[in-house]
C-alpha cells in the first residue's frame, strides 16, 4: 500500500534535520495563518495561481529562485563550515551520509531551482514586453511549465524530511547512482524533481521560442530584435536541443534503477561512461543556457546607463549564436582524464578555446558602450561591471581548464569549484541582481531602494572573492572536491578565509533581503509614473509601470532597434492614441495548475514505489488534460472603454510628472 | 630562497621558442614571471612538483595563464578606466551618445581573442600530446609496472613483475618511469598524485593507462579525485620514491614478508571498508588484475571465486 515508504523513512535521529523540520513546519505555520487571517487565499488562487499572465508567472518564477536561493546557501555555509572544521583528524559535524546529501542538494538546487527559474522568470518577465506582445504564444502551457518546476522544487525540500536525498554528486554518475551502491530513494528523488523541473524547463522553451519567432511586433524584424531578445532566442533554441538529452539520460537511469535494465551498469554490458558523456551533451549548453540571458541582461542595461547604444550590436548578436552553436562541441572538457586519445582531447579543448572568442568579443563590446558614455552608477550598472571583471577571471580559468594537459592536475580540484563559481555566480547571480534591480519598477511600478542595492553589491563583492580565491589556492595545492575531512594542515587556513567570504556573501543576500522590505515600505515614494524610470531605450520603457496586464493599448509599429528611445528623440513617445480597439487576451485557468500539482503525488509515489497512487495521479493528469481540451472558453476580449479607461488613468499620472526623462538636447540635434 | 629562484630562472628559460625582443613578448614574458613568482612562493603541490610530468604541467599552467593574462588584465584595468572616466558627473568627458559603431575596433576586438585562441591552440596540441597519460615516457632506466584497483575505499598495488602487491601504499624507484594500469572493483575514482603529476580515472570493467615517474626520493601525497561514496575522503595513499637500491630492498623484505593475495582474499578486501592501514602482500595470484578488469564479462562470471561487485554488494 504505502510501497518502500514507512515511517523510520523520517530521520527522527538526526538534529539538525529535525530542527529543520521544525523550523519549516513553525514557519510553513505562521505563513498559511497569516494567508488566512487576511483572508489572501481567493486572492492568491485567481491572481496568482491561476494565472496565465507571464509578468505574473516570471515573477512567481523568481520568488520561487530566490527562497531556494536561501536553501541552497544555507547548503553551502554548512559544506564551508564543515571544511573549516574537519582539518587533521577531526571529523567536523557532518558524518559523510549527511554532508554528501549536502554537496548535491547544493549544487542540484543552484542549477536547478535557483539559476534556472531566474532566467526563465527573467525571460517570462522581459520577452514579450520586448518584442511587443500580448503575452507569450502558448500562456496555458507556461503556467503547467511554472507548476512543474515548482513541483521539483517541493520534492527536493521533501527529500530532506521524508527519505533522503542523492549522495552521488548533482550530476549523480553511475555506477554510484545506480541501485546497487545507492539503495535508498536519495537518488529516485533527484531523478523525479529533475523530470518534472526539466519537462516544465523544455515546455518554456519551446513556448518562448514560438514567441519571439512569431509574436514580434509589425516591423520588428530579427536584427531590429533588443539583444535581450536575442539571447534569449539562442537560450531557447538550446533548450529544446539539449534538454530532450537530459530526459532521456535520466528516464535511462530510472530504467537501470526500476526495471532492472543495464544502460549504465558496471555489469551486463552497460557503460557508464555514456551517461558521463550524456549529461555532459545536456550539462556544457546548460551553461550557456543560464548565462546568455544574463549577458542579453548587461546589454541592455550598460547602453541604458551609460546613455549611448550598444557598441556593436551586430558582434553581439553573432557572438551570441556562435556561442549556441560551438557549445554542443565541447562537452568533452569535463573528462579529459576518462582516457580518450590525445587527438580527442586536443580536439576539445581547441574547441573550448575557441568558445571564449565569441565571450571574449562581448566583453569588449561592453566596454566600448561606456566609452564616451555618461554612465551613471546605478546598481544595476554596478553588478554590471562587477560582472565584467569577475567574469574575466573565471573565463580565464575556465580556458585554463580547458587546455587538456593543465586540466590533468586541476581536474575535480577546488580550482574548478572555484572557476564555475566564478562565472556562475560572477554571471547568472550578478546578472539576475543587475536584471532585478532594473526591471523591478517595470512589473511592480516601484524602484528599488538604491541605498541597500548597493550594500547588497558591495557585500556579495567582497564576499565572493574571500569565498573563492583561496579556493584556487586550494586546487593548486592539490585539494579534490566534495571532501568530508582531510590531512593536511595547509589547507585549513584558506577554508578558514572562504569559510568568512561565505559569511559575507550571507550578508550581501540579507542586504537584499532588507532591499525588497525597505522598497516595499516606500513604495510610493519611488512610484514610477512615467514608465521610464532610467531613461532606457527598448520597447519594454514605453508602456506603464507597472505594465497593464495587456501590457500595450496598441501593438506599436517597430521603426529602429531602440525603439523607445527614437520614440524620445523624435517626440512620439507619451502621445496618446486617438481612440482603442478590444484587445483579445487569454484567460485564467486553474488546469495547468492542477495538473501540475498532480504530479507532486505522481512523482512522490514513483520514489517510493506507491504503485496505486502513481497510476490514480497519472489517471488525474490524463483526465484533466483531456477535459482542458474540451474547454472552447480559454479567451476573452477587453472591452475597448475599458482599456480607454485604463489607459486614460495613466496619461492623467503622466500629467503629474513635471519631468520626464529624456535624450538630451544633443541627441535631439543628432536625429 | 635562492634554490626557488634559480628555479623560477630555470621556468623562464625553458619557454620554448624564444625569438627577438619585442615589447609584446616582453610583456608577455613579465606576466609569465609575475604568476610564477606568486604561486610558487606558497609552497603549493603543483607549483613544487616532484616528477617531470608535473614539471611541465607546472610550465604550461605558467605560460597559459601568462598568454591569457596579456589580454584579461588590460581588460580588467580598461574596465575599470572607462567606467570611472565616463562617470555621470565627469563633464571634462567626451560624451558621443550616437556612437555605437566602428569596424576598426570590431575588428581589432575579434582580432585579439582570435590571435590568443591560435596561440593556445597551438599549445594545446603539442601539449596534450606530449602529456598524455598513455605515452609511455622515455628513460635509460627500465620501467616499473604498477597495476593499481580502486577498492571501496582503499587502494590496492599490484607489482606484476615482482608478484608483490601493497594497500593504500605506493613505493617506487626514483628517476624510472612507472607504467600504471588502473581499474575499479566498482566504483568510478581518479587515481592522482599531486606531486608526480596527471591524473587519470580508474573505471570498473574498463582498464585505463597512467605514465609518471618521481624525479627524487621523497614521500609524495595521493588520493582519489572523483567522488565514490561515504568513505572517499579517506582513500589517501602514501607514495615513496626511494632509491633504486632501496627500492630493490623494499620488494627482497615484501617478498618475505606475510601475507597472500589470492581470489578469496581479494574478495575479502574488496568489501567496503576505510581507513585501511599500509599493508603488504608477498605474492599476489598471477592474473588477478586481469580478472577484477574482466569480472563483469559474461564468460567470466563462471569463474571459480569471481564473481562481479554488483552481485557481491546484493549478497
Amino acid at each position: 500500500m504505502f510501497g518502500k515508504l514507512s515511517l523510520s523513512a523520517i530521520p527522527f535521529d538526526e538534529p539538525i534535520i529535525m530542527g529543520t523540520l521544525l523550523a519549516v513546519c513553525l514557519l510553513g505555520a505562521a505563513l498559511l495563518g497569516a494567508i488566512t487571517y487576511y483572508r489572501k487565499w481567493r486572492y492568491l488562487w485567481s491572481e496568482w495561481f491561476t494565472s496565465v499572465d507571464h509578468k505574473r508567472i516570471g515573477v512567481m518564477y523568481i520568488i520561487l529562485a530566490l527562497v531556494m536561493l536561501l536553501r541552497g546557501f544555507a547548503d553551502a555555509i554548512m559544506m564551508r563550515a564543515q571544511q573549516a572544521i574537519a582539518a587533521s583528524g577531526s571529523a567536523g559535524y557532518l558524518p559523510p551520509h549527511h554532508y554528501d546529501q549536502i554537496f548535491t542538494a547544493h549544487g542540484v538546487i543552484m542549477i536547478f531551482f535557483v539559476a534556472t527559474p531566474l532566467i526563465l522568470g527573467l525571460m517570462n518577465v522581459i520577452v514579450p514586453l520586448q518584442i511587443g506582445a500580448r503575452d507569450v504564444a502558448f500562456p496555458f502551457l507556461n503556467q503547467f511549465s511554472f507548476w512543474l518546476t515548482a513541483v521539483g522544487v517541493v520534492l527536493v525540500m521533501m527529500s530532506m524530511f521524508v527519505g533522503d536525498f542523492a549522495a552521488t554528486g548533482w550530476v549523480a554518475y553511475p555506477p554510484l547512482s545506480e541501485l546497487g551502491y545507492s539503495p535508498t530513494v536519495g537518488v529516485d528523488y533527484y531523478i523525479w524533481s529533475l523530470q518534472a523541473s526539466g519537462l516544465g524547463t523544455l515546455l518554456t522553451g519551446v513556448n518562448l521560442m514560438v514567441t519571439i519567432l512569431r509574436m514580434r511586433a509589425p516591423g520588428m524584424n530579427l536584427m531590429k530584435m533588443p539583444v535581450f531578445t536575442w539571447t534569449a532566442l539562442i537560450t531557447c533554441v538550446l533548450i529544446v536541443a539539449v534538454f530532450p538529452v537530459l530526459t532521456a539520460t535520466l528516464a535511462m537511469l530510472a530504467a537501470d534503477r526500476y526495471l532492472g535494465m543495464h544502460f549504465f551498469t558496471n555489469e551486463a554490458g552497460g557503460n557508464a561512461m555514456m551517461y558521463i558523456n550524456l549529461i555532459w551533451v545536456w550539462g556544457h549548453p546548460e551553461v550557456y543556457i543560464l548565462i546568455l540571458p544574463c549577458f542579453g541582461a548587461f546589454s541592455e542595461i550598460i547602453p541604458t546607463f551609460s546613455g549611448k547604444p550598444l557598441f556593436g550590436y551586430k558582434s553581439m548578436v553573432y557572438a551570441t549564436a556562435s556561442i549556441g552553436v560551438l557549445s554542443f562541441f565541447v562537452w568533452l572538457h569535463h573528462f579529459f582524464t576518462m582516457g580518450s586519445g590525445a587527438n580527442v582531447n586536443a580536439f576539445f579543448g581547441i574547441m573550448t578555446s575557441i568558445i571564449s572568442i565569441p565571450t571574449g568579443v562581448k566583453l569588449f563590446n561592453w566596454l566600448f558602450t561606456m566609452f564616451r558614455g555618461r554612465v551613471r552608477y546605478h546598481s544595476s550598472a554596478l553588478w554590471t561591471v562587477g560582472f565584467m571583471v569577475c567574469f574575466a577571471v573565471g573565463g580565464m580559468t575556465g580556458v585554463l581548464l580547458a587546455v587538456p594537459g593543465a586540466d590533468f592536475v586541476l581536474h575535480n580540484s577546488l580550482f574548478l569549484v572555484a572557476h564555475f563559481h566564478n562565472v556562475i555566480i560572477g554571471g547568472v547571480v550578478f546578472g539576475s541582481l543587475a536584471a532585478i534591480n532594473f526591471w523591478f519598477p517595470k512589473v511592480f511600478g516601484f524602484t528599488l531602494d538604491e541605498r541597500w542595492g548597493k550594500v547588497s553589491f558591495w557585500c556579495w563583492q567582497i564576499g565572493f572573492y574571500l569565498a573563492f580565491m583561496p579556493l584556487y589556492v586550494l586546487g593548486f595545492d592539490g585539494m579534490t572536491r566534495r571532501m568530508n575531512h582531510y590531512d593536511n594542515p595547509d589547507w585549513h587556513p584558506w577554508l578558514v578565509v572562504a569559510l568568512a567570504g561565505a559569511v559575507v556573501i550571507a550578508m550581501g543576500i540579507l542586504s537584499t533581503g532588507i532591499q525588497f522590505f525597505v522598497s516595499i515600505r516606500h513604495r510610493h515614494e519611488n512610484r514610477d509614473l512615467t514608465g521610464d524610470p532610467w531613461n532606457a531605450r527598448s520597447l519594454e520603457w514605453s508602456t506603464a509601470s507597472p505594465a497593464p496586464f495587456y501590457n500595450f493599448a496598441t501593438i506599436p509599429t517597430i521603426t529602429s532597434l531602440e525603439q523607445h528611445w527614437d520614440n524620445k528623440v523624435h517626440g512620439r513617445a507619451y502621445v496618446k492614441p486617438e481612440h482603442y480597439e478590444p484587445i483579445h487576451m487569454p484567460r485564467n485557468t486553474g488546469d495547468g495548475f492542477i495538473m501540475a500539482a498532480w504530479s507532486l503525488p505522481l512523482c512522490f509515489a514513483l520514489v517510493w514505489h506507491i504503485w496505486p497512487l502513481a497510476l490514480v495521479s497519472l489517471a488525474a493528469i490524463v483526465v484533466t488534460f483531456i477535459a482542458r481540451t474540451y474547454n472552447r472558453d480559454t479567451d476573452y476580449y477587453v472591452p475597448a472603454n475599458e482599456v480607454a479607461r485604463i489607459e486614460n488613468e495613466r496619461y492623467a499620472r503622466l500629467a503629474t510628472v513635471t519631468r520626464i526623462s529624456q535624450p538630451s538636447s544633443r541627441h535631439q540635434e543628432a536625429a | 630562497m635562492r634554490h626557488r629562484v634559480t628555479q623560477l630562472v630555470r621556468i623562464m628559460e625553458d619557454q620554448p621558442h624564444r625569438g627577438r625582443r619585442s615589447p609584446l613578448r616582453m610583456l608577455s614574458r613579465l606576466a609569465v614571471f609575475g604568476v610564477t613568482v606568486l604561486l610558487a612562493g606558497c609552497h603549493l603541490a603543483l607549483f613544487d612538483p616532484r616528477g617531470d610530468i608535473g614539471m611541465q604541467e607546472r610550465h604550461l599552467i605558467v605560460v597559459a595563464l601568462g598568454i591569457m593574462l596579456a589580454v584579461v588584465i588590460p581588460v580588467i584595468a580598461l574596465t575599470l578606466f572607462f567606467f570611472w572616466r565616463y562617470r555621470d558627473t565627469n563633464k571634462q568627458a567626451t560624451y558621443d551618445p550616437t556612437w555605437a559603431h566602428s569596424t576598426g575596433i570590431e575588428i581589432v576586438v575579434w582580432g585579439i581573442p582570435c590571435v590568443i585562441v591560435v596561440f593556445l591552440s597551438v599549445l594545446i596540441w603539442g601539449t596534450t600530446h606530449a602529456l598524455d597519460p598513455y605515452r609511455p615516457l622515455t628513460s635509460n632506466a627500465q620501467p616499473v609496472r604498477v597495476q593499481v584497483v580502486a577498492l571501496n575505499w582503499k587502494w590496492l598495488f599490484i607489482y606484476p613483475d615482482y608478484g608483490i602487491a601493497t594497500v593504500n601504499q605506493l613505493v617506487v624507484p626514483a628517476k624510472t618511469p612507472i607504467n600504471f594500469q588502473l581499474t575499479a572493483d566498482s566504483i568510478m575514482n581518479s587515481f592522482f598524485i599531486p606531486s608526480l603529476g596527471s591524473q587519470v580515472y580508474a573505471m570498473a570493467g574498463m582498464q585505463t593507462q597512467l605514465h609518471l615517474i618521481a624525479d627524487e626520493p621523497g614521500t609524495y601525497r595521493g588520493m582519489s579525485s572523483a567522488f565514490s561514496g561515504a568513505g572517499f575522503s579517506d582513500m589517501r595513499f602514501e607514495v615513496k620514491a626511494t632509491s633504486d637500491a632501496d627500492f630493490r630492498a623494499w620488494v627482497a623484505s615484501t617478498r618475505h614478508g606475510s601475507g597472500t593475495l589470492t581470489h578469496d582474499s581479494y574478495l575479502t578486501l574488496a568489501r567496503p571498508s576505510v581507513n585501511n592501514a599500509p599493508a603488504t602482500y608477498a605474492t599476489v595470484d598471477s592474473g588477478l588484475f586481469d580478472e577484477v578488469v574482466n569480472q563483469y564479462m559474461p564468460s567470466m562470471s563462471g569463474m571459480p571465486g569471481m564473481r562481479n561487485a554488483t552481485n557481491r554488494a546484493k549478497e
